[in-house]
């Protein structure tokens, strides 16, 4: 399942509503806005909505080729985000941890380069776009991209 | 006539989020080509191509892909979400 939305989420109730019957593990991750030592009031994202969902629904569809799952959630916001804000949450039910970890670390990796989302950092002084950094896209190639 | 789209500092560059344009280029770089010579906004948006990404009807493609049948072209900088 994929939601793409600008309201918030609750983690908790997210997890608790992540359906994992058949399961004998579950991986969530979950992605919040750090302040940067204290510089940050929060965050806007960008992201291209035309693109989006296609671009992660392949990019779950991909994981649940390469590892048996049970089932599979990826909640992704844009807007304005304050921070400590849940950015994204992604969540993984398979029989072994071992797939339900490397399945949402895989989902993780493309979605931070590979997923139309563009982050900009809001400070007292102003905004800034954050830069995409070269071990992100590095960390593709261990998938065999 | 194609839709062409700005993202994040590329918009910002531009000026605008998007824009139909009338064009006859047969790839990405000659459409880019055409769009700085319209207006110097264009040349400081693409000043360093290799800081943009280019997706044709929401694929992510390249610089020498071909324009013939595509709708739409979006042009945006190394993605940043998770």
């Amino acid at each position: 399942m994929l939601r793409i939305q600008e309201a918030a989420f609750d983690l908790g109730e997210e997890a608790n509503a992540f359906d994992a019957r058949g399961a004998g593990a579950v991986v969530t991750f979950s992605g919040i806005v750090r302040d940067n030592g204290g510089q940050l009031i929060g965050m806007h994202i960008e992201h291209y909505p035309a693109m989006t969902e296609r671009s992660i629904c392949a990019i779950m569809d991909q994981a649940r080729a390469r590892w048996d799952l049970v089932n599979v959630l990826v909640i992704h916001r844009y807007g304005y985000l304050p921070v400590g804000a849940p950015i994204m949450m992604v969540a993984t039910a398979a029989l072994h941890r071992v797939a339900a970890f490397e399945a949402a670390e895989f989902l993780m990796d493309y979605l931070k380069s590979r997923a139309p989302f563009w982050k900009q950092e809001i400070t007292a002084t102003g905004a800034a776009w954050v830069q995409a950094k070269s071990e992100d896209e590095a960390a593709l190639r261990r998938w065999g991209e | 006539m194609i839709e062409v789209l700005y993202f994040a500092w590329l918009r910002e560059r531009i000026g605008l989020p998007r824009e139909t344009v009338e064009t006859s280029a047969a790839t990405v770089r000659d459409l880019i080509a055409e769009l700085c010579m319209k207006d110097a906004r264009y040349g400081l948006a693409f000043a360093d191509i290799s800081a943009v990404r280019v997706a044709l009807d929401q694929t992510l493609s390249d610089f020498d892909a071909r324009l013939a049948g595509v709708r739409e072209v979006a042009f945006f900088p190394p993605m940043t979400g998770g």
